[in-house]
């Protein structure tokens, strides 16, 4: 963005080979042009899609599917895996990005690329895990049986799974933002006598509140549509283990068309809310969207 | 703060002992979330025997879907790679309405979950829908074909494409260009000897986390495709079906190929950063 305002009046003033300020502009709207043509066929077209067939059964349409049972249940286990799982991920993320902000130890640059491992595995190969582990024919099946624990084809698989898949959210917005404001201000609260504790209430965590919201924002998303490792560790069972994603893949395959795209236009409503939330933190608190 | 990690001069078991609780609470989580999985899915394709592992890895079906999966994805990151080049470069140089509007929509599908993206691409571009319909006079069918595996491996892996490049070029100074031009250099000759090499790395960091995102998807996938054996099969579909069918070992050679494929991409990866580093500062 800087770039453009400092591209601007140079083109303006300084005198250019005639050909190429003319072609120049030519090829900016071409090229305008192919990014509207491309964003329209791959993501604005489809994303208005959802908004178009939710709301084409009208009132009633929708009512049907938000009175239904399962989808109450679809939306009450989004909503709890979610509350269990952010938390956690947050306490991890937060520990992880202060365990390795500004300290130099021999594996450092190891150990963040361990902590950003899950978004490389498949979500699939994640459930699989799981299930090899937890499994009644896991490594701790027999002792889960013995015991009357359910992990897999119940919550706790469910959260796990989740938990999996966006473990890196938090500590990778958090870890840059420690980075960038140094160690003074802790220091000088270390020395005025505050406790570690009283330093990371009062002086960490208001200078990175930004950065963890914004992790956070994108691990809620993540978190309430995660599908595919999901589906390995819940079992889908109607009313009990099936979530808001697995609710749509369902009311398609057995075409119901309105139900899918009901549960899918409130899911889309937090895609929204999601990158409305992302480009206000980013424009006011100048944070980089770098993917994931 | 408190003082971790503690410094490699003390013993090992010292260090254990001593070290802060936000260490400790890492190295737990870590370890009960992450390392733990991961081995158990290391030390069940362990116990099989090779010659089984041999089998199973190269069976046909699995072949199949490893074709489908990685040049399916390898094809989607580099149509990506070429438009979130050009993506890029209208974001940062260009003033036009609705720019602001474009770039936030970007992360769209980081925001959508995947079920939902699956659904709405499998309508748009199914025989009757909006885009398919244009297609189909032309005998093009995309949804339930190998074709609507790959559209949607191109909208989930779109993100990584632009913002690996578009920071890069932000931080590209236009007096290099400016240099260039006033000595006569052409738009092309620009583009191919200033600009694109530092972008190089970017270009190619963002096609391969595109392809790794790609190579994983499940979601989106599995409800544009019709998942049909040596046609639109998946590898992580396959994993599921086998799952299915109790057939632990058949799921876990092939997820441990899977994950033994992302490690190598994530190496991979990380190579072309650091070269981009050494080069470009």
């Amino acid at each position: 963005m800087a770039d453009s305002s400092l591209k601007q009046p140079i083109a303006a003033a300084a005198p250019k080979p005639q050909g190429a300020t003319s072609g120049f502009q030519w090829g900016k709207w071409l090229l305008v042009a192919f990014v509207f043509g491309y964003l329209a066929l791959i993501l604005l077209v489809p994303a208005l899609n959802v908004f178009i067939q939710a709301l084409k059964g009208g009132l009633p349409g929708l009512v049907d599917t938000f009175t239904s049972k399962s989808f109450v249940n679809a939306v009450k286990l989004t909503v709890i895996a979610t509350a269990i799982t952010v938390p956690l991920n947050t306490v991890f993320g937060l520990c992880a990005a202060l365990s390795l902000a500004n300290k130099n130890f021999p594996g450092r640059s190891l150990l963040i690329s361990i902590i950003d491992l899950p978004f490389s595995i498949s979500p699939v190969v994640a459930g699989l895990m799981l299930v090899l582990l937890f499994g009644n024919r896991g490594w701790f099946g027999p002792l889960l049986d013995a015991n009357a624990i359910k992990i897999i084809f119940a919550l706790p698989g469910i959260v796990m799974a989740t938990i999996f898949v966006t473990m890196p959210f938090i500590a990778r917005e958090v870890l840059p933002a420690l980075e960038e404001n140094g160690t003074q201000q802790e220091e000088a609260a270390a020395t005025l006598g505050a406790t570690p504790w009283q330093t990371f209430w009062r002086v960490t965590l208001p200078s990175i509140k930004w950065s963890l919201l914004y992790g956070l924002i994108l691990c809620n998303a993540r978190a309430m549509g995660e599908f595919g490792a999901v589906a390995v560790v819940s079992g889908n069972i109607v009313g009990k283990t099936q979530t808001l994603p697995l609710f749509i893949e369902e009311a398609h395959v057995q075409y119901n068309t309105q139900a899918a795209y009901t549960a899918s236009l409130l899911l889309a409503c937090l895609a929204v809310v999601t990158l409305v939330l992302k480009y206000l933190l980013e424009r006011s608190a100048g944070i980089q969207s770098k993917g994931h | 703060m408190t003082s971790f990690p503690p410094s490699s001069s003390q013993g090992f078991w010292h260090q254990i002992l001593h070290a802060s609780w936000p260490w400790r609470v890492t190295w737990l989580y870590l370890t009960l979330f992450l390392f733990l999985p991961i081995a158990a899915l290391l030390l069940k394709a362990l116990t099989l025997n090779p010659a089984e592992i041999w089998r199973i890895a190269t069976d046909p079906v699995a072949i199949s879907t490893y074709n489908v999966t990685f040049f399916t994805a390898l094809v989607a990151g580099i149509i990506n790679g070429f438009a979130g080049l050009i993506i890029a470069w209208v974001l940062v140089r260009y003033e036009f309405p609705g720019k602001r509007f474009l770039d936030a929509i970007i992360d769209l599908p980081f925001a959508l979950p995947t079920a939902v993206a699956g659904l709405t691409l499998s309508t748009i571009y199914s025989t009757n829908g909006w885009i398919g319909g244009f297609l189909e006079p032309f005998g093009i069918k995309v949804s339930f074909t190998r074709l609507g595996v790959l559209v949607a491996m191109i909208f989930i892996s779109l993100p990584f494409a632009v913002r690996t490049v578009q920071p890069v070029l932000q931080d590209l100074e236009a007096e290099a260009e400016e240099a260039a031009w006033s000595m006569g250099a052409s738009q092309w000759q620009t583009f191919w000897r200033v600009i694109s090499p530092p972008l190089m790395p970017a270009i190619l960091t963002g096609v391969a986390m595109g392809f790794s995102r790609a190579v994983g998807e499940y979601g989106s996938v599995v409800i544009i495709a019709g998942n049909i054996p040596f046609q639109d099969l998946i590898a992580p579909v396959l994993i599921i079906q086998r799952l299915e069918q109790f057939d632990y070992a058949g799921a876990t050679v092939v997820g441990t190929v899977l994950l033994l494929i992302s490690l190598a991409v994530l190496l991979v990866i990380n190579l072309i950063q650091a070269r981009g580093r050494r080069f470009y500062g």
